[in-house]
């Protein structure tokens, strides 16, 4: 809507010039701030190591195979080369961009320009801490390996970018009965001991 | 650093031997997936991995489709892995569906995985997997249930919903509470994907909110906060509700698990705040349940983890949004300042996000923290620095523009991003139009800078304004001639430079600068110059777009004699080009160099822009349009409606903004329209060609454009301006007193609070928000003259096509409901209305007729008089015209609480052997009436009844979607004594004028409410001339018309008010400019602006 609001300008009663409708202007762009977007809570998710490599990718969005891979190409091209000690924040295109690295792994999360980054920045801890209570000691190899188990938990925590549990307990039990219940004995044996 | 990290930290080490671990020891060494993954670590090259990926892929394939592989699972798992890396394993999706569909609960697990990971929203695959979900939703295995809910919230096709919807409720009352919270979370995506669907549930999110598990609850807020953005009115009653809630988890009363950090259920509060936010909004009584809770909030939040931070910067924004209450405001303040002041980074950014939010409400907040917006101006991190610029944009005032756009413009020479460019771009430009006092060599260099930086990329409007802005000029002549003239002055170095780097779009401006305006230049040889834009011609990467305009320039700056070589050579070389535009031009351009004469006259230097007559109505094409209609053309769609209908496909936009904006016509083909030729030309070039409406334009595609109303013009220029150089004098003072940065200061604390001083300059002396950026006194002189009427309505024009509504009545029945009936056949008349009434009620459903019948007694009513209480829909149809009603005072059959009320004129409206129908309507003050009056004319009688006796029904009418004219339709369905029974259909035409009413509102609730609406249009109407004041007498006029609440008149501006009912508003700002009446209306209801200045214009005719 930007360009039509500079061409319209010379009518917009903010930007009028007569000094008789001041008090009128005023009124009206102090508010602008006002306008709320929607909240939808997350984009997408994706967990890469430090020499590039996708270990994890969640799409809260439908997008084209194509796209997909376009954001993870600028995401790992912008995070990667972010130095230490900075932001945890980007500016994306019309996203917010929020990652943190966890050892070698960057967990990194596209938001809508209007969310709470800081929010978003604790959901990925909180992530983290649930990998690391289901694993016990997580590293990035777990992830590797196990990378289904990974999704399973993102699917039990998230549920279409909206937080679907936010106690940990929850999520550890939930985990564990669909794993104990339906495990098979070499299922069970190939499970991480902890 | 978190524990997390540490641990992670500590069993690195051991981990990248690969054998402490026995999680991935044992996978590693045992499972194929293990063996890939260790393979794809030895690997040296891209190539390699490509052909082992290849191999592995192959030995998927085969493997995959041997009929009883028991590998599935795992065969699943290395397709996953596969796909993540980069290679497609397509052939892999239509088993992972089957895998969910047979497998074993594990193995059912991964093939839902492997579906939510491979396939899309849209994938046509996804139809297989709906019966699957189907069986799964019904199983009495939790974890099957669970798995299936889970698929279904995150990908579902929308057109399947209803099959699996009445199971996904069933779920809400599931003993589980994780059943029952999925279930809500699914509902929530259903939601979100198709409203509509789910609209019969809404009791039982009710009931989700008050599940005993805090789980649900929580979820169930998410369609909440979805549901209260969409319409906060409708859900003010469980503001309390919400409140305990808050009050509760922010006093720990959930159970500990909920804890994160020690902070209760983070999310959860910061879901219920933002709610509140909502529902707190511009609404003081429900604002005022929240205070305490927020002040508590607050309180209880410790500056000691994120998760707090995050919770208090909600809570902030959340007080600034909520009605204001001064002690909140205050410690919101200072909660800001802990954010800003915070030696974290990421608080930091917050804190200027923030304080972004908040700086309109209360500017001297940016003041306290000067020194720190100054020090994060100079942060090495982009991303703070970007943000400090958001926040200067909106402090920027006329004594302050300079510095901001000076740092906003270093921003855009480093940034590499475009969305940022594209942003940035379109700001400074929107400070440096903003501000009149600075129309000067800072203004076109800062403009230069612009082009050069934002390229081609820019939105297409800032070129176009700019130039907008040369060519009209304002009040001073000689200032005009200034600022021309620092134009070309500024240009022609670039061109003696190298033009090959500039931008397209800036060639196109500096050529048509120099064009129109190179001759103030007195030692500026037009030889010179034209050679200089015949160099751009020759250029490689010229476009043929900017080569149009150069060539343009050209014809304007020839003269013949010396350089008429140059102008030879050149059209001959383009009037053989194959690009049509291109050959027009070098054709004008060869005729006009040759004849003097000819060009003084179709190219007079130093033309005002003209006033054009617009025919806004659009009425010489009614006739094309209903013939298009006849022969099947689709109706016309506003662009609006296209590009949501566009957007239904596409969620995350990744177009850059602006440029996918849909112009259906360039606005010089409207401004042009004597031509009509013309249309076609422009609306092909309209994607990306600078639009230049509003300059003058002489020159159309058959040649010269008769030149209009020159005179008038010409009186306009010379308005005298009295304090024109005082005016000069001061500008050139606070010029000095602004700059202080560019100064060199030798101590770096100096010039940083010099900086500060220049940046926050005129903000101190303003406590209100009202005054911000916007105090500055604006010297007359500079005031913008008129706009050419061409642009005003060139705008307007493209509205009323999408609604049509200028047209005369007829003929926007014709186009709104696409319907051309021939209206001489009664009778199959009110076969074919009925028809129309159903097929309409959801196309343009206008009306709704509330209110149960109410027969009034009437001497005699009929017992066998059943009525059908089918008056609903309503669609223009054309009129009846019975014309044989007998002559009965209708008036005196009014129901007596009516009589007293004036009422429209008793119009007959049908007819037939026994019946006779008329109708009038009657206006109350909040509500309209329809009267229909049902007469026994027949001379056998309907039972008892004898010749004229009269019933009379009432019907009270509100509109839904506002039409020029709503149109009742009905049927009085009756049975004769012979026992056959019959109807009647009617139809009655009400002009939406009978449903405005005054809408009394203060100013102040005015302007928050005209920010909050999104529909509008444009259109300047013809002001009443007479002795006194036009703008006074012009709103009377309106008012005594249409009924309308004038809110305020200050100065040449009025602000007007106005409902629909019940009560939906409709906003109206009114600006005399030119001997017209500006108007600009807005309203949250489509149309209803459309519609509304249909009556204006028709009211001020009629006059």
């Amino acid at each position: 809507m930007n360009n039509v609001a500079t061409l319209e300008s010379a009518h917009d009663p903010a930007v009028s010039e007569s000094t008789g409708i001041l008090r009128l202007q005023g009124l009206i762009t102090g508010l602008q701030g006002f306008i709320w977007a929607a909240y939808k809570m997350m984009r997408f998710l994706l967990l890469f190591s430090r020499q590039g490599k996708l270990r994890l990718q969640k799409w809260f969005t439908p997008l084209t195979d194509r796209e997909k891979k376009k954001v993870i190409r600028d995401m790992m091209m912008l995070v990667l080369a972010r130095p230490p000690r900075s932001c945890n924040f980007l500016q994306w295109r019309d996203l917010k961009i929020v990652y943190k690295r966890y050892a070698s792994l960057y967990f990194c999360a596209g938001l809508e320009d209007k969310d709470n980054e800081l929010l978003a920045l604790e959901v990925l801890h909180r992530y983290v801490e649930l990998l690391d209570k289901y694993f016990g000691n997580v590293c990035e190899l777990d992830i590797i390996f196990n990378f289904e188990k990974a999704y399973f938990i993102l699917d039990e925590f998230l549920m279409g970018g909206e937080i679907l549990e936010t106690s940990k307990l929850a999520v550890g039990v939930s985990m564990e009965e669909a794993d104990t219940l339906q495990e098979t004995m070499e299922e069970y044996m190939s499970k991480p001991a902890y | 650093m978190s524990d997390v990290v540490e641990k992670t930290l500590t069993a690195l080490p051991s981990l990248l031997s690969l054998d402490s671990h026995p999680g991935s020891a044992k996978l590693s060494s045992t499972s194929k997936l293990g063996n890939l993954i260790r393979g794809i670590t030895e690997l040296t090259s891209k190539h390699e991995e490509e052909k082992l990926i290849q191999h592995e892929l192959l030995a998927i394939k085969e493997q995959v489709s041997s009929p009883n592989t028991t590998m599935m699972k795992e065969l699943m798992v290395r397709s996953i892995y596969c796909e993540m890396l980069g290679y497609e394993a397509s052939f892999s999706y239509i088993h992972a569906i089957k895998l969910a569909q047979q497998g074993t609960v594990l193995e059912k697990r991964v093939g839902y995985l492997a579906v939510s990971l491979f396939l899309n929203e849209s994938h046509e695959l996804l139809l297989l997997l709906v019966n699957t979900v189907l069986k799964d939703l019904q199983s009495t295995n939790l974890i099957e249930v669970c798995m299936a809910l889970t698929v279904v919230s995150q990908m579902f096709p929308k057109d399947m919903i209803p099959a699996i919807l009445p199971l996904v409720e069933e779920k809400l009352n599931h003993p589980k509470e994780i059943i029952r919270r999925k279930a809500v979370l699914a509902l929530y995506k259903f939601y979100l994907i198709a409203p509509n669907q789910v609209q019969h549930i809404h009791n039982k999110f009710r009931k989700a909110l008050c599940d005993k598990d805090p789980g649900v609850m929580t979820a169930s807020l998410h369609i909440y906060l979805q549901m209260i953005q969409e319409n906060p009115e409708a859900y003010k009653d469980l503001t309390p509700s919400f409140v305990t809630i808050l009050k509760q988890v922010v006093g720990g009363k959930l159970p500990m698990d909920f804890n994160y950090h020690t902070v209760p259920a983070p999310w959860l509060q910061i879901q219920l705040l933002r709610i509140l936010s909502l529902l707190g909004k511009n609404d003081q009584s429900t604002s005022e349940v929240m205070y305490e809770v927020l002040d508590e909030s607050l309180q209880r939040a410790e500056m000691n983890h994120n998760i707090t931070y995050a919770i208090l910067y909600e809570c902030v924004k959340c007080i600034y949004t909520i009605h204001p209450k001064s002690d909140l405001l205050e410690k919101a303040a200072k909660c800001i300042g802990n954010f800003v002041l915070s030696p974290k980074i990421n608080l930091k950014y917050l804190g200027l996000k923030a304080l972004t939010y908040v700086v309109q409400q209360d500017p001297k907040l940016a003041l306290q923290h000067q020194m720190t917006i100054i020090e994060c101006l100079d942060h090495p991190d982009l991303i703070i620095k970007r943000e400090t610029l958001e926040l200067l944009f909106r402090i920027t005032n006329g004594q302050n523009v300079t510095v901001i756009v000076e740092k906003m413009l270093e921003f855009l020479c480093i940034s590499e991003d475009d969305h940022t460019t594209i942003d940035l771009v379109g700001k400074v430009a929107e400070l440096a139009e903003k501000y009149p006092l600075k129309y000067n060599e800072w203004f076109i260099e800062t403009m230069n800078t612009v082009f050069s930086l934002g390229g081609d990329m820019m939105q297409p409007d800032i070129p176009n304004s700019f130039l907008k802005l040369l060519s009209e000029g304002f009040d001073s002549v000689e200032e005009d001639r200034k600022l021309r003239l620092f134009a070309v002055n500024s240009y022609i170095p670039l061109l003696r430079g190298e033009p090959g780097k500039l931008p397209q779009r800036f060639l196109q401006v500096i050529s048509w600068v120099l064009g129109e305006y190179s001759h103030l230049r007195e030692d500026l040889e037009p030889a010179e110059v034209l050679s200089l834009l015949a160099k751009l011609l020759d250029m490689k990467n010229s476009s043929s777009e900017t080569k149009s305009w150069v060539l343009m320039a050209m014809t304007k700056l020839c003269k013949g004699g010396a350089d008429a070589s140059v102008t030879q050579e050149v059209s001959e070389t383009y009037s053989s080009s194959l690009d049509t535009v291109l050959r027009q031009r070098a054709h004008e351009l060869q005729y006009l160099s040759q004849d003097p004469e000819l060009r003084a006259r179709v190219l007079p230097r130093g033309a005002k822009p003209e006033t054009l007559e617009v025919d806004s109505s659009l009425s010489f094409l009614d006739r094309f349009v209903s013939e298009a209609l006849a022969a099947g053309a689709a109706p016309y769609k506003p662009p609006h409606q296209r590009q949501e209908e566009l957007d239904q496909s596409k969620a995350l936009s990744l177009e850059p903004y602006g440029l996918s904006l849909p112009i259906s016509m360039s606005s010089c083909s409207i401004t042009d329209r004597q031509s009509p030729t013309l249309l076609s030309m422009s609306s092909g070039l309209s994607g990306d060609t600078l639009k230049l409406d509003g300059i003058k334009r002489v020159w159309g595609r058959e040649g010269y454009l008769a030149q209009r109303e020159p005179v008038e013009e010409a009186a306009q220029v010379e308005v005298p301006s009295p304090i024109q150089s005082p005016g000069r004098q001061g500008e050139g003072d606070s010029l000095h007193s602004q700059t202080p940065t560019q100064t060199p200061t030798p101590e770096p604390e100096q010039e940083k609070q010099q900086l500060a001083s220049s940046l926050f300059v005129g903000l101190a002396s303003q406590s209100s928000v009202s005054l911000m950026g916007k105090s500055e006194p604006m010297p007359q002189r500079f005031r913008r003259k008129a706009k050419g009427q061409g642009l005003g309505s060139s705008f307007i024009a493209n509205e009323q096509i999408s609604s049509s509504l200028i047209s005369p009545p007829s003929a926007v029945d014709n186009l709104l409901c696409n319907n051309l009936l021939d209206s001489n056949n009664a009778s199959e008349l009110a076969e074919q209305t009925s028809q129309l009434s159903q097929s309409l009620t959801t196309a343009n459903g206008t009306c709704h007729a509330e209110a149960e019948l109410t027969e009034s007694d009437t001497k005699g009513c009929n017992p066998a008089l059943r009525r059908d209480n089918c008056v609903v829909a309503a669609g223009p149809g054309p009129h009846n015209d019975p014309g044989r009603l007998t002559e009965v005072c209708l008036d005196s059959y009014l129901p007596a609480e009516l009589s007293g009320l004036s009422h429209s004129e008793i119009a007959p409206l049908c007819a037939n052997q026994s019946l006779n129908l008329s109708a009038c309507h009657v206006q109350k003050e909040d509500s309209l009436i329809l009267v229909v009056f049902i007469m026994n004319s027949s001379e056998s009688a309907i039972q008892q009844i004898r010749l004229v006796s009269i019933t009379v029904g009432q019907y009270s009418l509100t509109v839904k979607r506002p039409a020029v004219h709503v149109e009742v339709v009905g049927t009085v369905s009756y049975q004769l004594p012979a026992g056959t029974s019959q109807s009647l259909q009617f139809s009655y035409k009400v002009p939406l004028t009978s449903f405005i009413r005054p809408f009394v509102v203060s100013t102040e609730e005015y302007g928050t409410m005209w920010l909050s609406f999104s529909h509008d249009t444009k259109q300047n109407l013809t002001l009443i001339n007479d002795n006194q004041e036009p703008l006074t007498a012009t709103l009377n006029a309106l008012k005594k018309k249409l009924q309308l609440h004038v809110v305020e008149v200050i100065g040449m501006e009025g602000i007007v008010a106005c409902r629909l009912l019940q009560d939906l508003p409709c906003l109206m700002h009114c600006r005399v400019n030119a001997g017209w009446l500006a108007v600009w209306l807005r309203s949250p209801v489509p149309d209803l602006p459309d519609c509304l200045i249909y009556h204006c214009q028709r009211a001020l005719q009629s006059l």
